[in-house]
């Protein structure tokens, strides 16, 4: 039963490709087609125009000088890539070791016949699909309980999107340890290692590739979210370098998303180079991702 | 071209205006715990945060007070956001800004949210802004009254005034093709309030933006396009634009930074605010510090940001409800 159902699919496309030669399925691929070509081509033109929009302004005082009213023709984004840097490291540091963990409790540990842990399973994935803005108002709020006023500094952001990608990290972790096989563990249970051992010293590194992964996906999102810093007020000019997770930052969606609402033409191409960049971090985050997966991967 | 030579200009200033800032800033701040005092000869480096927020119009502005600022007290750490006049009002409530940002007056149950909080406040006028009311060129409109512009944005008017020429019967027959700023702007606000007489009350059938940028797009190939914004976004985009005079009793005025700051733009020359937390300018010398700086560079300010200044008047209403702060 198994097996027809997998091999099913490739069947019908090998089909598809070759033999079924009717006009109604070569208008349907060629349909097919079409919408991947449109989807591409809006993808396309919105990065081409915008590269070229920005073309002016992808030089070093883009990177190594502040956002600037007195000279816009050099206003840079240095104070928003230092900031956005601060940012994903110490949303990183705080969401990564808190998911991977949670993740191996519900998936080596956890008693799924408890309501409890049902409840929490069940969280997760509603949490996943909760709007961004909610975990800024979330972070304002946790950080007001605890009597802090000045929410527009790194570690409220931090908290903000750590909270964000959580469940993405730990859904994404689990999957990956599910993907571990069975004889791992009772092979290492067999030979007298404890729970804690198997899970440490044998599930948990043949899993890393896939939850490395996830988790540098995760990030690549947080790093273009806007919406929860500025629920929590996040400055948009700033003219100095954060130095810690107290101090005031600005980071890339913010400055981006502030130039872009300035009268000056000098602040919307710097706007577009901005947008590239953003997107070449992003892009760069999720090269990585690739990279890691493709190298480290195992197969069973 | 211009933006330097001003720079040039105002820097010799700068490094008097320095040297006697060093001087008033050592008199009163001198026990301020963020205070690090260094070299002597009445020099006093300042560090430590100011932290601003509120109107995304009047952000421009404050951060061009910031980098003028910077350039005398280096490790002083200001920071600016844009949450608009609503939402800095909020903040600063709330005790999280030391200066609020404001394109309107604070309105009554703010004010009552700030009493409740004990944050006790100063207004500070810092500029004048002329909100521009513009046409698409091809219009051929080139004055209206408020009256007309009462008629085009009442609610009233939803549904039912939807070519020019039902304004003026000499108006174009083109269709109205309505741009203005969403609720939560000042502008909208301040437009609503003196011109159909209730701040907030306004028709909904109009292209409603945040970003003037996009009301400038609008406007400019719409046929037939009107809308309202800040003058620098008409003036970034005058030769697409088309600026009408406003006439309110007293014959058509164009909108200009004369005008708006002598008073005959009327009633839609608006002021611009900062608001700052009398307890902060109090405590911390570098809200102090760059507070007085703000205001005794208001020229230079308003003219590195390309804001209208505001009158000799004003700026001495300004500097004097400043004095009863110090």
């Amino acid at each position: 039963m198994a097996e027809t159902m997998t091999a099913s699919p490739a069947a019908i496309r090998s089909s598809a490709r070759s033999h079924d030669n009717t006009l109604l399925s070569v208008i349907f691929l060629i349909a097919l087609w079409l919408s991947l070509a449109l989807a591409i081509t809006f993808l396309m033109t919105l990065i081409v125009t915008t590269a070229i929009d920005g073309a002016g302004r992808f030089d070093g005082a883009l990177f190594t000088e502040y956002s600037s009213q007195l000279s816009p023709e050099t206003t840079g984004l240095r104070a928003a890539l230092l900031g956005t840097i601060w940012l994903m490291v110490t949303t990183a540091l705080l969401a990564i070791p808190i998911g991977i963990a949670a993740a191996i409790y519900l998936e080596e540990f956890a008693d799924n016949r408890r309501w409890y842990n049902r409840l929490v399973e069940l969280n997760l994935q509603n949490l996943a699909a909760v709007p961004s803005v909610i975990y800024g108002m979330l972070a304002v709020a946790i950080f007001a309980l605890v009597g802090v006023d000045r929410t527009a500094i790194v570690l409220v952001g931090a908290v903000a999107l750590g909270l964000l990608i959580l469940p993405v990290i730990i859904i994404t972790t689990r999957e990956s340890l599910r993907a571990v096989p069975r004889e791992i563990r009772d092979g290492s249970l067999a030979l007298g290692a404890t729970p804690l051992q198997t899970t440490w010293r044998q599930v948990l590194p043949s899993a890393v590739p896939g939850i490395a992964t996830g988790t540098i996906i995760a990030l690549s999102r947080a790093i273009g979210e806007a919406a929860p810093l500025l629920i929590i007020g996040v400055a948009v000019t700033v003219r100095f370098d954060p130095d810690g997770i107290m101090s005031s930052f600005t980071a890339m969606p913010l400055q981006v998303f502030n130039w872009t609402s300035e009268s000056r033409d000098e602040f919307k191409i710097a706007a577009a180079a901005g947008i590239i960049v953003l997107l070449g971090m992003v892009l760069a985050l999720n090269g990585l991702a690739i990279y890691i997966r493709n190298k480290f991967q195992r197969r069973w | 071209m211009n933006r330097t030579s001003l720079r040039r200009a105002a820097l010799p200033s700068l490094v008097a205006l320095t040297v006697g800032l060093g001087l008033s800033a050592c008199g009163g701040d001198s026990e301020g715990d963020t205070t690090n005092g260094t070299e002597g000869g009445g020099s006093e480096t300042l560090s430590g945060s100011v932290a601003a927020d509120g109107s995304s119009t009047v952000e421009p502005l404050t951060s061009a007070a910031a980098e003028l600022y910077q350039e005398e007290q280096p490790d002083v750490q200001v920071a600016v956001g844009s949450a608009g006049t609503g939402g800095g009002f909020e903040a600063f409530c709330a005790g999280k800004t030391d200066i609020s940002n404001a394109s309107r007056p604070i309105e009554d149950d703010e004010a009552k949210i700030c009493d409740k909080a004990g944050i006790e406040y100063t207004e500070l006028q810092v500029a004048t802004d002329a909100l521009t009311v513009v046409s698409n060129p091809e219009v051929g409109v080139e004055c209206v009254t408020t009256e007309q512009l009462k008629m085009i944005w009442e609610p009233a008017a939803e549904g039912k005034i939807t070519n020019w020429n039902q304004v003026d019967p000499s108006f174009p027959d083109l269709d109205l093709a309505l741009f203005g700023p969403g609720t939560d702007s000042g502008t909208f606000d301040y437009f609503t309030d003196v011109i159909n007489g209730e701040e907030g009350a306004s028709r909904s059938d109009y292209e409603a933006s945040e970003d003037d940028n996009v009301l400038v797009d609008g406007v400019a190939n719409t046929e037939g396009g009107m809308g309202y914004f800040g003058f620098s976004f008409y003036e970034e985009n005058a030769d697409s634009l088309t600026a009408l005079q406003v006439d309110s009793g007293g014959g058509c005025v164009e909108p200009s930074a004369e005008t708006a700051a002598d008073g005959s733009y009327t009633p839609l020359a608006r002021p611009l605010f900062i608001y700052v937390a009398n307890k902060a300018y109090a405590d911390q010398p570098q809200v102090a510090s760059f507070v007085d700086f703000y205001i005794d560079n208001l020229a230079d300010v308003t003219e590195a940001a390309q804001f209208i200044p505001l009158n000799d008047e004003q700026t001495q209403e300004t500097a004097d409800t400043l004095s009863q702060l110090q």
